[in-house]
């Protein structure tokens, strides 16, 4: 039976069913619905509630608990997330299986609060100081919220490393039917150590250290790519994006196709490890990408032109970037600069202006 | 007997135990230990086990056995 | 009168400065901590700077390494997640007081059951002794070469006395440790503050003055000498808050 429900609030509850124990957050739109729901369904189910001073609290809370044997996660958007970045560097250095949502605003500073995908490359890249990765699933349905925050947990302590869920504003905001899976079991404690750990939390005095990270990263990276094709067999064009702008992509292929044009969408589901094996698989009759995304300046548009390197097949292929700003770009938007770059192929395919639309002035489109 | 045992290998020869001896039993030796301190020794004839040395040694060199 | 004196099981031979007032805490700690039986159930969560040479001195002891002034969120976590555990908070002035001030009194706002401990020895002491906001007026410094310029930034700072105004902080005091008198004291303190924590749950907060030769250019003696003539001016020591029975203050 499906209920209807928020996406932030089906982010809490799979977060909850898939097991975990203590949540601690600060309010920062528009993500507050996460806290607000947990506020409530936390202690229902006797377990941990948290309003911490900041973010930066709210993280190393949960490094503290994680680190000590607890199921924990936190949530945040913009320059929320920006404070956590230390939390997020010392989970990856100590190897503690944290979780966080990132529900994304668009553009620098306090930026537009409602929505957008300002944040890819930062946190694909890891966030803050140091070299480290951490595994993103980026959903783009309610149920997806659901469904990665259920299962978040259990991929963050299979590679001991933290898990992102790169949602934006829209998701959050959004009402959709979902299932509701089964409860996980779980309890205060669920690994760690019987009794106290003892000398366990210095990773890095290990002279292999930098080494074992690399070859995680170099695992996770092997193992963990996501994506999802749409008619993408004879495509001469592949739509690539993740979140929202996948499923107004969707609906571009759609009528593109019902156009007689060859389109398909190749749908990134987990932005870090980019989903290269998802391009490799494209077949070699792809002449051109674009990639659109809800934000100012191109972001994974950099991923895909480096993965287009990488593909034999997809080496002349021409990448292009559809920038929106902050709300994600339209079926028409999509359609029309499809049919630009057909017909006029730009050598400077990816630029720093995005999208010579204006995306900021939605009045005038 | 009660004994004073100093761990020579941990002191760092702040003097604090020098400093707060109540019966200036303790000295510097002369010779170096490993970290190339002249560390505490104690005249038997003048100690009486109170523990001030081991009260105010942030190194725990001291250990007094009754 | 001999008295038996012997070293604490889990401590080793330390790399903290000769005459470092952290060589004294780490020896009360453990004292403390076997005293109460829990040696062998404890989490410290050292903070950033000389207090994190603490988990070098041990052989066996739990600590958690934290990021600059977030010790006692980071204590919070761990007690949440373990609350048959002692967790404590081990820092020093420029990581409890400074960048983690924040941190400290929220700790004292929310009173989960830890313990915080301060090392306050008026500067940064690993960084190399450059000015804290609790280097006294006209303390000469790495980054106040002429001394420190209240006009200019600030009289010492006192956080201690801010915590203990906390409504459910159970137990505020400054020891030194800079003489015998004192330094059994600071023990009475450490421990009373860790008991409290394990048998009502409460929190307390325990600050010791502590001396830092190296980075003040004095003597081991020197050093002891200027706590008692010059910090405690500034720094009085004594229970600020005791909400146990028979505490008073």
């Amino acid at each position: 039976m499906k209920v209807l429900m928020k996406g932030n609030e089906a982010l809490a509850e799979g977060a909850v069913r898939g097991g975990a124990y203590l949540f601690a957050g600060y309010p920062m739109t528009p993500q507050s619905e996460i806290m607000e729901y947990l506020s409530v369904r936390m202690p229902e189910l006797g377990r941990i509630f948290r309003q911490t001073e900041s973010e930066t609290a709210s993280i190393f809370t949960v490094y503290g608990a994680r680190q000590a044997g607890m199921r924990t996660f936190t949530s945040s958007s913009g320059v929320g997330m920006s404070l956590m970045q230390e939390g997020i560097s010392g989970m990856c250095a100590k190897s503690i299986p944290g979780v966080f949502a990132n529900v994304q605003r668009c553009g620098p500073g306090l930026g537009f609060a409602l929505e957008g995908q300002g944040d890819y490359l930062r946190d694909t890249r890891g966030g803050g100081n140091g070299d480290y990765r951490v595994l993103i699933l980026a959903p783009n349905s309610v149920q997806e919220m659901m469904d990665f925050a259920y299962e978040s947990f259990e991929l963050a302590e299979k590679w001991k490393n933290p898990v992102e869920i790169l949602s934006e504003g829209k998701i959050g905001q959004m009402v959709e039917p979902v299932e509701l899976p089964e409860f996980k079991e779980t309890k205060r404690v669920v690994d760690g150590m019987d009794g106290v750990p003892k000398k366990i939390l210095l990773d890095h005095d290990d002279p292999e250290f930098g080494l074992k990270i690399a070859k995680k990263i170099e695992a996770m990276a092997e193992e963990e790519q996501r994506w999802e094709s749409y008619l993408t067999e004879d495509a001469e064009t592949i739509f690539t994006a993740y979140g929202i702008p996948s499923r107004t992509a969707r609906g571009a292929v759609d009528k593109l196709r019902a156009e007689g044009e060859r389109v398909g969408l190749l749908r990134v589901i987990s932005a870090w490890p980019f989903p290269v094996k998802g391009f490799a698989q494209l077949p070699d009759t792809v002449k051109r990408i674009l990639t659109i995304e809800s934000c100012v300046t191109p972001q994974m548009a950099e991923d895909v032109l480096i993965t287009a390197k990488k593909v034999m097949h997809l080496r002349d292929a021409e990448v292009y970037s559809l920038c929106s700003g902050p709300v994600a770009a339209k079926v028409g938007e999509i359609m029309q600069k499809y049919y630009q770059i057909k017909e006029d192929p730009q050598k400077e395919a990816i630029s720093i202006i995005p999208n010579k639309a204006e995306p900021f002035n939605r009045a005038e489109l | 007997m009660a004994e004073l045992l100093i761990d020579k290998e941990l002191c760092k020869a702040c003097g604090y135990c020098i400093h707060f001896c109540p019966k200036e039993a303790l000295s510097f030796s002369e010779e170096m230990n490993q970290k190339s301190y002249t560390p505490v020794q104690v005249d038997k004839e003048k100690c009486i086990f109170c523990g001030t040395c081991y009260t105010v040694c942030p190194d725990t060199v001291f250990e007094i056995r009754a | 009168m001999a008295v038996q004196r012997k070293r604490p099981a889990l401590l080793k031979d330390n790399s903290w400065c000769a005459g470092c007032g952290h060589g004294l805490f780490t020896r009360l700690l453990h004292e403390s901590l076997e005293e109460l039986g829990y040696d062998n159930n404890y989490i410290c969560v050292d903070g950033v700077g000389c207090s994190s040479n603490y988990f070098a001195a041990t052989t066996l002891g739990s600590a958690i390494e934290s990021h600059h002034g977030k010790a006692p969120t980071i204590a919070r976590g761990v007690k949440l997640a373990r609350p048959e555990t002692m967790v404590f908070t081990y820092q020093g002035d420029g990581d409890a007081y400074v960048i983690g001030l924040s941190e400290t009194l929220n700790a004292a706002h929310f009173a989960d059951p830890i313990t915080t401990f301060v090392l306050n020895n008026n500067n940064y002491g690993m960084t190399g002794g450059q000015m804290s906001w609790t280097s006294l007026p006209g303390q000469v410094t790495t980054t106040s070469k002429a001394g420190r310029d209240p006009e200019t930034t600030g009289m010492p700072l006192d956080p201690l006395k801010m915590a203990a105004q906390e409504e459910r902080v159970a137990f505020a005091a400054r020891a030194a440790l800079n003489s015998p008198k004192n330094i059994n004291l600071a023990k009475k303190y450490i421990k009373k503050a860790l008991e409290l924590q394990v048998k009502e749950e409460k929190y307390a907060i325990v600050e010791m003055l502590s001396p830092c030769p190296t980075d003040w250019n004095l003597t081991p003696v020197q050093a002891i000498r200027w706590i008692e003539e010059e910090a405690v001016k500034y720094y009085p020591l004594g229970v600020l808050k005791d909400t146990t029975e028979g505490g008073g203050a």
